[in-house]
């Protein structure tokens, strides 16, 4: 209940903000909205106690889904092409995720990335079907059978993205307090235990994994609307890298963390990107490190803590002696 | 003119030279060709694996930036082999040269990122010590950028100055067999190093338990320091070896990575014997796939990969290993 004007605030933010931002901004809000919702998959894996170096591959097979389904089949209508593009997403999670389910620590993370590389490596080099480096154009869908354009295809877009974006979240967070969420917080903290109490924890992980996967697909699909073009650099292990850090930097004790970090995340790149273009991994990995080891909770606990909540819960304890 | 640039085509991204071609050629010489490439592409998985599963061994960290301290490595073994190249000096020297830029790369990165990075993530979380490497990785990756710019080095006077020969009509660069011959040194000394000498049998005795050897006085923080020096020098050994072959660019560290974490899971992750046996295996596998399947080449490793996890998860040489490095 306290947290309902809150909410309130925050809705009624999203709704305003396009009306009152500049055209740009509101294209780099879309972008951080689609892709929070990647953020937010490898935040809800982080939980978990597990870290992918490869999400790029989920958010890339949702982008190229949209894609493939535009250029070769001639889709044009958004929910279908989202739903496609979540599709291939989970069917890509489904079917890697009976291994990787398999592995905790080094291995999940290890594979992860090797899977994304072969993928990348895949997507550059079957030229005929993916373009290679030029990609594939992807042209504004319509929304509803509507084809909206210019400015009020900017706006169309901004609000179909939140609003699939949005109960993403609730969903996520709904899932967090559900026997599946303790489950993975309880397999994070000790995993044969779990197991006694006959629970099959690779079922939980794998679960948590494809609906990682659904997640970085939606946001590959709408990412890929928002950008209009997509490139085999969606599941290079940079763009897992920033997913991995913006999960991180926001957070994964609360829900508002990934959405709040990937949108501070895209507009600080927007800039970062014509100041500190050799030094911008530099600058992460640096911000990266200082928040592992000096705020676990991701800076939005520090804003938690502002505001007088105790400690949030972090994704791993702090050291025992 | 045969480079065999190809094997490690995927190791730097763009390999030099032209790509022979063999069809046509008579079914004797064709293995001969997979098993002389497959040999030597195997010598350099093994140099960039063997110390990713050494510090994996006495650490129990799995460095993810030890690709980039491979590229590190050939990047500085190229900078320093163009240096003395511009001194003018007799041209044998040129691979003291190479060397000293290892070593030099890993004596200055090695203690440093061992007392600022890993130390105080001894013994927390998979989770951690993944991000914190990671952060390092991602570090490095800029620092090279801003050190040595964009644009990749070729630097091909240590791989040219040793000619070619033939091998049963088959001709072969004989820096690649001084390669192999490095490799298989390598993994000898580091064997001797762990088995026969004091400082190494040290090392063991602090992976096994490092408790009970700091409680018989055994310095541990400097057995780590020098266990994380000697797993670096080995990546920038790789490295500045290898750079001679390649187009050092950026790009190389996440290839070295990748492949190197496959070797080892192939291998058993800790166990030096099952670096060199996944090394083989992918090597062979590989060269194999480039000369008859050329279309499956991209993802052989990752299929004997897999197929090692499914059926024998702790790698080829099982756990008996793991636990003595």
């Amino acid at each position: 209940m306290t947290r309902r004007p809150g909410l309130l605030a925050a809705a009624a933010l999203f709704v305003a903000a396009p009306f009152v931002l500049p055209a740009w901004a509101v294209f780099l809000l879309t972008l951080a909205l689609a892709k929070s919702a990647v953020v937010l998959a490898v935040a809800l894996l982080l939980r978990g106690g597990l870290v992918s170096f490869g999400h790029g591959l989920f958010f890339a097979s949702g982008a190229y889904a949209v894609g493939l389904a535009m250029r070769r089949l001639g889709l044009h209508e958004a929910l279908l092409l989202t739903a496609l593009g979540v599709a291939a997403s989970i069917a890509a999670a489904g079917l890697l995720g009976l291994l990787i389910a398999r592995y905790r620590g080094i291995f999940f993370a290890m594979l992860n990335l090797a899977f994304s590389m072969v993928a990348y490596a895949v997507l550059l080099k079957f030229y005929d079907l993916t373009g290679g480096t030029d990609g594939i154009g992807v042209r504004t869908p319509t929304i509803l059978g509507v084809a909206p354009s210019g400015a009020a295809a900017r706006l169309w877009l901004y609000f179909y993205t939140l609003a699939l974006v949005l109960p993403a979240f609730y969903v996520v967070h709904r899932v967090w307090y559900s026997p599946l969420g303790y489950m993975l917080r309880a397999i994070r903290d000790n995993e044969v235990r779990v197991e006694y109490m006959r629970t099959s924890v690779r079922r939980i992980i794998y679960a948590a994994y494809v609906l990682s996967g659904a997640l970085s697909g939606l946001g590959g699909a709408l990412a890929a609307f928002r950008v209009g073009h997509i490139v085999p650099e969606l599941a290079y292990w940079t763009t897992s890298g920033e997913f991995v850090f913006v999960a991180v930097l926001g957070g994964t004790g609360s829900v508002p963390g990934p959405l709040v970090g990937s949108i501070g995340f895209e507009f600080l790149k927007s800039y970062a990107s014509k100041y500190a273009a050799f030094t911008w991994q530099m600058a992460l990995g640096a911000a990266m490190l200082l928040v592992i080891l000096f705020l676990p909770g991701g800076l939005w606990s520090l804003a938690e803590r502002l505001a007088g909540k105790g400690r949030p819960w972090t994704w791993f304890s702090k050291p025992s002696g | 003119m045969r480079t065999g640039s190809d094997p490690i085509d995927t190791l730097a991204g763009e390999a030099r030279g032209e790509r022979a071609s063999h069809r046509g050629q008579s079914l004797v010489t064709l293995p001969l060709i997979i098993v002389l490439d497959g040999v030597f592409y195997a010598a350099v998985l093994f140099l960039v694996a063997a110390g990713l599963t050494f510090v994996y061994g006495v650490t129990r960290i799995l460095n993810v930036a030890h690709g980039s301290l491979y590229a590190v490595g050939a990047y500085a073994g190229a900078s320093m082999v163009l240096a003395y190249l511009r001194t003018g000096g007799p041209l044998p020297l040129v691979y003291l040269a190479l060397l000293a830029g290892a070593v030099l790369a890993a004596v200055i990165a090695g203690p440093l990122v061992e007392r600022l990075l890993l130390r105080p993530i001894y013994g927390r979380e998979d989770v951690v010590q993944l991000l914190v490497t990671f952060s390092l990785f991602l570090i490095l990756e800029d620092a090279m950028k801003l050190v040595w710019g964009v644009y990749p080095y070729y630097v091909a006077e240590p791989y040219g100055l040793l000619g070619t020969m033939t091998v049963a009509g088959v001709p072969y660069a004989r820096y690649q067999l001084a390669l192999c011959a490095v490799a298989v040194a390598t993994g000898g000394l580091l064997w001797w190093f762990v088995e026969r000498t004091r400082t190494g049998r040290l090392v063991v005795a602090v992976t096994v338990d490092r408790e009970m050897s700091a409680a018989l006085g055994v310095d541990v923080s400097r057995v780590y320091v020098l266990a994380f020096t000697a797993g670096t020098l080995l990546a920038t050994l790789g490295g500045a070896l290898v750079g001679p072959l390649i187009a050092v660019a950026p790009g190389v560290s996440v290839e070295a990575i990748v492949l190197a974490f496959a070797v080892v899971v192939i291998g058993g992750l800790g166990s030096l014997g099952g670096a060199a046996l996944g090394a083989l295996v992918v090597g062979l596998t590989r060269a194999a796939a480039v000369h008859l399947y050329p279309e499956v080449e991209l993802v052989t490793v990752y299929l004997i990969m897999v197929a090692v996890l499914l059926f024998r998860p702790q790698g080829l040489f099982g756990e008996v290993e793991l636990r003595r490095i």
